[in-house]
């Protein structure tokens, strides 16, 4: 059983525009075992972002786009599933959380109406009623005590920790076993963020579910994650146990990271600008981080 | 320039559209050397040869005292043409202008002109050409009048939605620092980041202006005979149908096939510029 | 509720102020026209004497003010004066026409609604894909067409060449009519019972309202189309996708009720447009409305009746925009809640 939950070997992916093929992944491995909380950590544009809606399946749409490389999750060939068995994952066996929780939400209709669907994609023949009692349950989850109004709401009415709250009950509530966490809170200040993050990590503890943690923000990371892997311009520069990489930073790209944390403030890290030739380095892995079935 | 063409022509559709709008605008200028009878746009009787289905030399067939309906639906387009262009050319400035005004001065000025806007606009355009057509001598000159009078409004809606959003950017604000005058603020800043929408209305709307005039012409209250027109020329055979089929269903394609033509470029411009809906 | 109340009073009060202005311009274009109303009305045979006297009783000889306060003063009796065409007092006239004719409108709106919508979901849902282009040509050759024009070609397909359908009036003459109680032959043959009234009715209607719809599916399918492809771009749709949901519960339901509020007010301008493009179709299909009636007295300029139709047509378009906008109000959650603060 010591095969992980998610393995991604070799993943590539490039653009055909009319300049010719535009690369953004070059070759991904990573890998997360069940209840493992992983960091992808990398700057704006680096794919961080396009490695979870891959892993989604969210990409097939668009025809300009070419993949190669293999996902296994949970002994499935993700990459090799039809649409319609990689819709059946989700929402269920593999969930997400974004960025900004308000926006995520839709305006229209009432957080218990959304509550309803979620749980429908996981049992469809679930009644209203039950629904209910089951999101008032996984409400209070998330500390949310007066469930009854929040269901009866609609996310505008609702402040944006409210709605991040509610985002991690719907994540977490069909018990999936692998998250994906897409700058969560981001849009949220920085309190707000932090309570959040905690609740999601008790929870994601007590359920066991893996996380696959994408974020710019260092100082979360470190929180947050057992292990990290750096992402710079679509290939991994770094991997490792997270207090191997904070302590002992090895790849120049991760100590210029690092050097451009702000001391005091925290939030986010200023744009680094890719002078350093060196960034592009090859990968360096700290003990314990290596991919599974890597020669060491 | 070059760039628009060149986007233009290699979308399928908006090339189809560049296509017939061409078709139609040459046609119609040079109605007097592609028409087989260019003398039958007038009044003219041939009793030899009236009602006829379509056959060589009358392609489309001859109308009820005999002239070459060809030749009538091309010289139609001509008068169509200068109808839509004179009625732009009228409404447009007027539309524009007090949309600007309105949306930059704002207060009574703003409120004052937005009611009367709201006036004509709360009237269905047909009815209200309709009306001054009717109330007027039914002719081409009071038919450009009645349209006009119907079609500034929606300009100035369109522009006066635009001012207020542009109103809020920074370089209006700017301008307003450096103490500019109110008229260089709304001709100069404001009027130059309108344009894209503004013209491709325009060509969506020299379709629909076609169209409305062809309307008012199939009630009665258009151009007059013996000026060929598309819309009395379906109104007319509308009382031989089914056997005259020909005199119905040649017009009724050809203002099909105009306003299709202008539809597919204004929607090509509207992706290619980024005008509004 | 009390905010949705308040809410309605106030475009009430807006559309009174509009048809007001309304009256004004159209008084004052039936006004300043050359000619003599009273000349044209009676005829070229009519004495001077006869002239004067219709000018007496039209107020034609008072400044234009004045004529328009005596508008007003019978206005608010609820009277729009004699019609100079058929003698009668033009609210009778109206009331006579205008209901066939909002038969007619109701009908082409709920196809509009019921075509147009779907069509626009589907090339939303199948984006560039072949639903989607036929959808995109289908709806652009509807609109590019006046409605007079469909109405001949459906009429010499579906009338004449396939004759599936009635090519004129609202019933067959032989069919006895039903009491007059709404004016809509379907309804009443309904009130009466009188089924074979009312399949017969249904049956006339089809052709002309669907002529009189088809420009209005295209703008619902392309507004529906627009505005859905706009919202699959917004984050809750990506949400919803990666929970999960059915694609078709997020077309028909999640991406839909967000994008029918911006698409909402051009449909409610476009049925209330077609109030006037019925008088297109009416004609084409000699519909008993308001259009013959519309057009003669047009062409008469028969002041009273032109004034009078214009006001009712304008109204009825405002009570149009008023309904669409309560629409949204219950639609659109962030309005209607905002208003009850």
């Amino acid at each position: 059983m010591n095969n992980p939950l998610l393995k991604i070997t070799n993943l590539e992916l490039g653009f055909n525009t009319f300049q010719g093929e535009h690369k953004i992944l070059h070759g991904l491995n990573i890998h997360i075992k069940a209840g493992e909380r992983v960091a992808l950590v990398g700057e704006s544009g680096s794919g961080k972002s396009v490695t979870a809606r891959i892993i989604l399946g969210m990409f097939d749409e668009l025809t300009s786009a070419n993949f190669s490389g293999d996902i296994l999750f949970n002994e499935q060939r993700l990459d090799l599933m039809t649409k319609a068995q990689k819709h059946s994952l989700r929402g269920k066996e593999i969930s997400m959380i974004f960025q900004d929780p308000t926006s995520s939400l839709n305006p229209t209709f009432k957080i218990g109406q959304q509550f309803y669907e979620v749980l429908r994609t996981a049992n469809p023949k679930i009644k209203k009623q039950a629904a209910n009692k089951i999101a008032i349950d996984w409400l209070h989850k998330v500390a949310i005590t007066d469930a009854d109004r929040v269901l009866n709401s609609y996310a505008f009415q609702l402040s944006g920790g409210m709605n991040q709250r509610v985002m991690i009950a719907m994540a977490l509530v069909n018990k999936p076993s692998l998250l994906l966490a897409d700058e969560p809170g981001t849009a949220l200040d920085v309190t707000v963020q932090a309570q959040t993050l905690n609740l999601m990590r008790e929870l994601v503890t007590q359920e066991n579910t893996a996380v696959l943690f994408i974020s710019h923000n260092l100082g979360v990371v470190r929180e947050f994650a057992d292990r990290v892997y750096i992402i710079y311009k679509g290939r991994i520069v770094e991997q490792g146990k997270t207090h191997d990489i904070f302590d002992n930073p090895q790849h120049p790209y991760t100590q210029a990271l690092m050097a451009a944390v702000p001391r005091i403030t925290g939030g986010g890290i200023p744009e680094i600008d890719d002078t350093s030739e060196r960034y592009y380095d090859p990968i360096f892995i700290h003990k314990g981080g290596e991919e599974i079935g890597d020669p060491v | 320039m070059k760039k628009i063409f060149y986007q233009l022509t290699s979308n399928p559709m908006s090339l189809l559209g560049v296509i017939l709008v061409s078709i139609v605008i040459l046609s119609a200028i040079f109605a007097d050397f592609i028409t087989p009878f260019p003398e039958h746009r007038g009044a003219i009787v041939d009793f030899s040869n009236f009602n006829q289905p379509p056959h060589w030399p009358n392609i489309f067939g001859t109308d009820l005292v005999g002239r070459d309906l060809f030749t009538r639906i091309i010289y139609a387009y001509r008068i169509s043409l200068i109808l839509g262009f004179v009625v732009l050319v009228i409404s447009v400035p007027i539309g524009v202008s007090i949309g600007l005004v309105a949306g930059y001065m704002g207060g009574w000025t703003e409120t004052i002109l937005m009611r009367i806007t709201d006036v004509f606009l709360s009237i269905p355009p047909l009815v209200l050409a309709m009306s001054v057509m009717g109330l007027l001598e039914p002719s081409l000159f009071n038919g450009m009048m009645a349209v006009t009078i119907m079609w500034w409004p929606w300009y100035t809606r369109l522009v006066y939605n635009l001012t207020r959003s542009e109103t809020q950017e920074g370089y209006v604000l700017a301008a307003e620092i450096i103490g500019a005058s109110k008229f260089h603020i709304i001709f100069r800043e404001i009027l130059p980041n309108c344009w894209a929408s503004i013209i491709t209305k325009m060509a969506l709307d020299l379709g629909f202006v076609i169209l409305i005039a062809a309307s008012l012409s199939f009630l009665g209250l258009g151009v007059q005979a013996p000026t060929p027109d598309l819309g009395s020329m379906v109104a007319e055979g509308g009382n031989y149908l089914p056997d005259s089929w020909w005199l119905v269903i040649f017009p009724a394609l050809a203002i099909l096939i105009a306003v299709f033509g202008f539809n597919l470029l204004g929607d090509a411009l509207r992706e290619i510029l980024g005008g509004e809906e | 509720m009390n905010s949705v109340v308040k809410m309605l009073l106030k475009r009430i009060g807006t559309s009174l102020v509009v048809l007001i202005g309304v009256s004004m311009l159209i008084f004052t274009i039936a006004r300043v026209i050359p000619g003599d109303p009273a000349r044209i009305a009676l005829g070229p045979n009519a004495s001077i004497e006869q002239i004067d006297k219709l000018r007496e009783r039209l107020h034609l000889n008072d400044n234009i003010i004045t004529q328009y306060g005596y508008f007003i003063k019978d206005l608010s009796n609820g009277n729009l004066g004699i019609s100079l065409y058929t003698n009668r007092p033009v609210t009778t006239d109206i009331a006579q026409f205008l209901p066939a004719t909002l038969e007619l409108v109701i009908f082409a709106g709920f196809f509009m609604v019921a075509f147009g919508i779907p069509l626009g979901i589907i090339a939303a849902k199948y984006k560039d894909k072949w639903q989607d282009h036929s959808v995109r040509i289908l709806a652009l050759l509807t609109v590019s067409a006046p409605s007079f024009v469909w109405a001949v070609i459906l009429m010499l397909l579906f009338a004449f060449f396939l004759p599936l359908f009635p090519v004129a009036g609202r019933i067959d003459d032989q069919l006895l009519l039903p009491d007059n109680i709404t004016g809509f032959l379907t309804v009443d043959a309904l009130i009466d019972g009188n089924f074979t009234v009312f399949v017969n009715a249904i049956w006339h209607i089809l052709l002309p309202a669907f002529a009189l719809s088809l420009s209005g599916i295209g703008q619902a399918a392309r507004l529906t189309r627009a505005n859905m492809v706009e919202t699959y771009k917004k984050p809750y749709i990506e949400m919803a996708q990666a929970f999960g949901f059915s694609a078709k519960r997020i077309a028909t339901k999640y991406a839909f009720k967000p994008s029918l509020i911006p698409s909402l007010t051009i449909i409610g301008l476009d049925f209330a447009a077609m109030l006037g493009n019925a008088f297109l179709v009416e004609a084409v299909f000699a519909w008993p409305g308001l259009s013959r009636y519309g057009v003669q007295v047009i062409l008469r300029k028969d002041l009273n009746a032109i004034v009078g139709t214009v006001l009712v047509i304008s109204a009825m378009f405002l009570v149009v925009n008023i309904i669409v906008d309560l629409l949204i109000t219950y639609i659109n959650p962030r309005i209607r809640l905002a208003k009850g603060q």
